[in-house]
């Protein structure tokens, strides 16, 4: 997308030079017909159309794949925010609650059912997922997944008043084994 | 043009009709001239040195944020006083300076480049620059003695509700903020009419130059993108003062219903930040070019369909609040549509350039400076519809050096070509001191050293709106560079200002039309005078100047309409709006310390609330219908005069004597916005009942069947009343029989309306009785506002202000009553059919 968009600006950059410095133009009157063609119809409505529709198809075809679709091996947990911070509970009953950080299981596509008890946040981990408010009254759902397991880092990304920069949490992907020890210890 | 030869006119004539107008149109060269001035050149004057002093202080503002980002865990201020700061310089740039800003270039510039004398409501143009200059203060006060607000400029609840938010920053924000939205939209109103109506004789719509095509289109915007956010504001305000439950969840609101009527406004906001601009460059560029614009038509096109796309967009900056999947898709795609419009004049620009044969100069300069920069901005927009990568930077930097790459590059910089630009038609005066070019060079560079550093922190995940970070983060270094770059740029723009105020102060005197433009702004004499044309140029081709250069002679020497000053009244020609016939004759008011008087009153009646002063904002607003009656009786006249000479054989009525004044336009438009402001109310009725939590009530209002026949009868009588004394007056008959009728229908509505509140006492109850107080209240204050119109118009009739002939306030009066009956019968269906159907 990068190089896209810095070829575009260089070509769009040359067209402005090259009509600045070039030589002048015996006849100046009676272009304006083939000028309209080319540069409202072909530069001015034929270019952006190509480009956008290409653009377009990519970003529809990637967010296709960030969708939450059935799987049957999901996981799903809530992701609860407030001023300043996160707490995330696990299981049927939701019994299993931890602050500030998120256990997953690596590997399995877990959905995050994302919601606010106070002002309006965002649960944004980066190398995870794009980011999707929490809003009082209202339940999104993310779906993450972690490849391998780790520690990644996440934060808020609406802004939320004072505290808002240090409203950050981690997610804890775990191994299957690991995943399994740490759902049998909540729920005791 | 058909006008005798110069040499067979007497010498001498131009000068003793410049004595003559100079005489008739002067503002009191006293101090308090100032404060009853209604002149487009004061006016303007006014507005745009304010507005460049705001646009001072946010760009102190921006120095400050960037002194405390320039370093890791910097201890320069703290995290509530950073809040403070970047919510305030937000606000400070998109509603302090670039709006006011542009509104200030069009009332200098349109009148000149219509080829009429002044805006059409000069007064209310006088209104509109003191609201803004008494809101705008209040906020800026505000925030010196530490009571800003801090949630960002676009204020989210609940984090700006009261619980949140206690204090009255946020108030100072939603009150001020609203006053400046009603002075925008009195601009707006005024630009509208002057631009269909007030122009030279044969300038059709099509011989119009390119700049009044987008102000006209940027001005029906703002008629339709400022209601919602000033229903927002009222929305947020009651919920802060009265606790109405709108956003809060418990009781049936939705934050996310803020968003929406903010978005609506803010995203549209944007484009009618940037067509001003866009304006100022396709009236420019091709000057420059020597050549003339190419693709007219399609510009005009384009400029009025990135208006209505714009306002099909706002969703876009919630693509992360959760909407569902196919909605994503389909605002991604519409918001990339967007780009096809803007590359349409960006081309037509280039297209112009390759016909013609540039020079550089100052003013082509920040025009390069703006295609180097907002193609960039541009780019990075598009890349932003994207969803997933909006998913990644939103709120991040990133974001924030799109926006300033579109605002600076695509406003800012194209706002100093046009001051430059235009500096010998409003000053007088050639650039003598070349400190401009100095200033460019230190400008744009540092600009985008600074917010391309920016762009790659917001890559690297610096969220906005956080106050520092750690060294750690992997930012220090970007951060520096943009600070300093920042700082240079600062000192960049502090010259451009020195360069252009000593400029206009000390350079040497000018000649008419030094870059050999076509269009009429530059027929008249240099620096425009007070009465603009000495008369009323007759045009037969979009570039006037470049048909007849002698143009200039003719007007001066008063061979245009209305070239002779006897009647020793301020005239000028109304035309009709299409094909620019000259229709009537208007008298513009004179010198008058009533606008600002009535801005005093309405700022106090803003402004009070802040300290609780309920009874003073109350009284305020009785002396602000109070003013606004003394103001309109003012006008008009006792005697018909019948047509009168408007030169060139053409005896023209005057507008007081026509059935669609000035007024009755102006009220067309203003009602525009006041529908766009009811609906939004009933977008949010639905929104909430569908969307929010909480919903449906516990119970619904049951209406009954006494109120309804009261609100039917009511609205059959307010309907009838109007239109009977209109007839009667045109027959020269007795009209208060029927504007009695009119009273008492608007009055039996008005008791339907409180009936709806008597029955649901309690509006902080639950959203849904919140909704229907404010859908009565809409009923209740417009039945108010016209009984005292239909009583206004009683007394004018009395008072022999009325005739066969002078029965355009009667129009008007119809056409209020007419918006209140249809607005007040769909409010009450909308508060009574749920019950009825329950
Ligand atoms: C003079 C050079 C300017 C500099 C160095 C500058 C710098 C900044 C910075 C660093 C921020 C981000 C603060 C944060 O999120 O932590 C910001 C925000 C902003 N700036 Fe500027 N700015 C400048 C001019 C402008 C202009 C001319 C406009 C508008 C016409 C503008 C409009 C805004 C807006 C709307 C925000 C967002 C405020 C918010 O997040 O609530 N800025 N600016
Ligand atoms: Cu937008």
């Amino acid at each position: 997308m990068l190089t896209c968009a810095l070829a575009i600006f260089f070509f769009v950059m040359a067209l402005i030079f090259a009509a600045l410095y070039r030589p002048p133009n015996p006849s100046v009157c009676g272009r304006n017909e083939s000028g309209t063609r080319v540069w409202i119809w072909g530069l001015g409505v034929g270019f952006p159309l190509v480009t956008l529709a290409a653009l377009t198809a990519y970003g529809l075809f990637i967010g296709e794949r960030l969708l939450p679709r059935e799987a049957p091996d999901l996981v799903t947990v809530q992701a609860q925010a407030r001023q300043w911070a996160w707490t995330f509970r696990y299981g049927e009953d939701r019994a299993i609650a931890t602050d500030g950080v998120l256990h997953i299981p690596a590997g399995r596509p877990v959905n995050v059912e994302i919601t606010s008890t106070d002002v309006i946040h965002s649960f944004w981990v980066p190398r995870l997922a794009g980011k999707l408010d929490a809003i009082p009254g209202h339940v999104n759902v993310l779906r993450i997944e972690a490849a391998l397991p780790g520690t990644y880092g996440g934060q808020s990304a609406e802004f939320s008043g004072r505290g808002y920069r240090e409203h950050v949490f981690t997610v804890e992907a775990h191994d299957a084994a690991s995943w399994a020890t740490f759902l049998a210890e909540g729920t005791q | 043009m058909t006008l005798p030869s110069p040499a067979s006119q007497p010498r001498g004539k131009a000068l003793r009709l410049h004595l003559a107008l100079a005489r008739i149109w002067a503002s009191d060269q006293r101090i308090r001239g100032w404060f009853t001035s209604s002149n487009n050149n004061d006016i303007g004057s006014l507005f745009l040195i304010v507005a460049t002093s705001f646009f001072v202080i946010g760009g102190i503002l921006a120095m400050l944020i960037r002194a405390q980002l320039a370093t890791p865990d910097s201890a320069f201020m703290e995290p509530q006083v950073y809040n403070q700061i970047f919510t305030m310089h937000g606000t400070v740039m998109m509603f302090l300076f670039a709006i006011p800003f542009f509104e200030a270039m069009s009332m200098l510039l349109l009148p000149g480049m219509l080829g009429t004398r002044d805006m059409a409501f000069p007064r209310l143009g006088a209104y509109g620059l003191w609201v803004y200059i008494f809101g705008g203060s209040a906020v800026i006060i505000a925030m010196l003695m530490g009571l800003a607000p801090d949630g960002g400029w676009f204020m989210y609840p609940p984090l700006s509700s009261a619980a949140f938010s206690p204090g009255i920053g946020a108030d100072v924000w939603l009150l001020g903020i609203t006053s400046i939205e009603v002075s925008a939209i009195a601009t707006a109103i005024e630009v509208i009419v002057t631009v269909l109506r007030y122009r030279a004789a044969g300038m059709s719509l099509s011989r119009m130059p390119i700049f009044a095509w987008y102000i006209l289109v940027v001005s029906v915007m703002i008629l339709t993108a400022f209601p919602p956010m000033i229903l927002g504001s009222l929305l947020l305000e009651v919920e802060r003062a009265l606790n109405w439950p709108f956003f809060q969840v418990e009781n049936g609101g939705d934050p996310l219903l803020w968003q929406h009527l903010f978005w609506l406004f803010g995203h549209p906001e944007v484009y009618i930040i940037f067509l001003p601009a866009a304006g100022m460059i396709a009236t420019i560029l091709p000057v420059m070019a020597r050549t003339n614009l190419l693709g007219y038509g399609w510009v005009v096109a384009a400029a009025v369909s990135l208006a209505v796309l714009s306002f099909g967009l706002w969703v876009h900056h919630m693509f992360t609040t959760g909407i569902p999947h196919m909605g994503l898709a389909f605002f991604s795609a519409a918001s990339t549509l967007v780009a096809v419009p803007t590359s349409v004049m960006i081309f037509s620009w280039i297209g112009t350039l390759w016909k013609g044969r540039a020079r550089m100069g100052l003013p082509m300069l920040w025009i390069m400076g703006f295609f180097a920069t907002f193609v960039i901005g541009g780019l990075t927009g598009v890349m932003l519809a994207v969803v997933p990568f909006n998913w990644q930077v939103h709120d991040t930097h990133f974001v924030v050096a799109h926006l300033h790459y579109v605002l600076i590059g695509g406003y800012v910089f194209p706002m100093i070509a046009a001051i430059y630009y235009f500096m010998p038609l409003l000053t007088g005066r050639t650039r003598f001191f070349k400190l401009g070019e100095v200033a460019f060079w230190l400008v744009v560079p540092s600009f985008h050293i600074t917010f391309l550093s920016v762009h790659m922190a917001g890559l690297l995940g610096q969220r906005r709106r956080t106050w520092t970070y750690d060294a750690d983060q992997g930012w220090t270094a970007l951060n520096l560079v943009a600070s300093i770059a920042s700082f240079v740029m600062a000192i960049g723009f502090a010259l451009t200002i020195l360069d252009v105020a000593v400029n206009a102060f000390v350079a040497v005197r000018g000649r008419r039309n030094p870059w050999g433009a076509g269009t009429l702004e530059w027929a008249g004499a240099i620096p425009s005078p007070a009465y603009g044309f000495a008369s009323i140029p007759i045009v037969q081709g979009r570039y006037p100047l470049h048909d007849d250069p002698d143009l200039a002679l003719h007007i001066a020497r008063g061979e245009g309409y209305l070239g002779d000053a006897s009647r020793i009244r301020r005239e000028t020609l109304i035309v009709s709006t299409a094909r620019g016939e000259p229709l009537q004759v208007v008298v513009l008011p004179g010198n008058s310390v009533l606008p600002f008087l009535l801005a005093v009153v309405t700022s106090t009646s803003f402004l009070a609330p802040l300290f609780d002063a309920y009874i003073v904002a109350g009284l305020a607003l009785v002396a602000v219908v109070a003013l606004a009656l003394v103001w309109a009786w003012g006008l008009g006249g006792r005697v018909d005069e019948g047509h009168v000479d408007a030169g060139h054989g053409a005896m023209l009525p005057l507008a007081s004597e026509c059935r669609d004044p000035p007024g009755w336009w102006g009220s067309v438009f203003l009602l525009l916005a006041d529908g766009v402001h009811f609906g939004s109310l009933l977008f949010g009725y639905a929104f909430l009942w569908t969307v929010a939590p909480n919903w449906p009530p516990h119970s619904y209002l049951q209406p009954q069947l006494w109120a309804v026949i009261v609100a039917l009868t009511g609205a059959l009588a307010l309907t009838a009343g109007p239109r009977l004394a209109v007839r009667a007056i045109a027959k020269g008959g007795t009209a208060w029989p029927a504007i009695t009728l009119g009273i008492v229908g608007s009055l039996a509505l008005a008791i339907a309306a409180a009936s709806v509140m008597l029955d649901r006492p309690g509006p902080a109850r639950h959203a849904y009785d919140a909704t229907l107080w404010l859908l009565a209240g809409h009923v209740g204050l417009h039945t108010i506002l016209s009984a005292i119109m239909l009583c206004y118009l009683a007394a004018r009739v009395a008072a022999g202000y009325a005739s066969p002939a002078r029965i355009g306030e009667a129009g008007i009066v119809k056409l209020w009553a007419d918006f209140t009956v249809a607005t007040g019968l769909v409010a009450l269906a909308a508060a009574w059919l749920p019950g009825a159907f329950a």
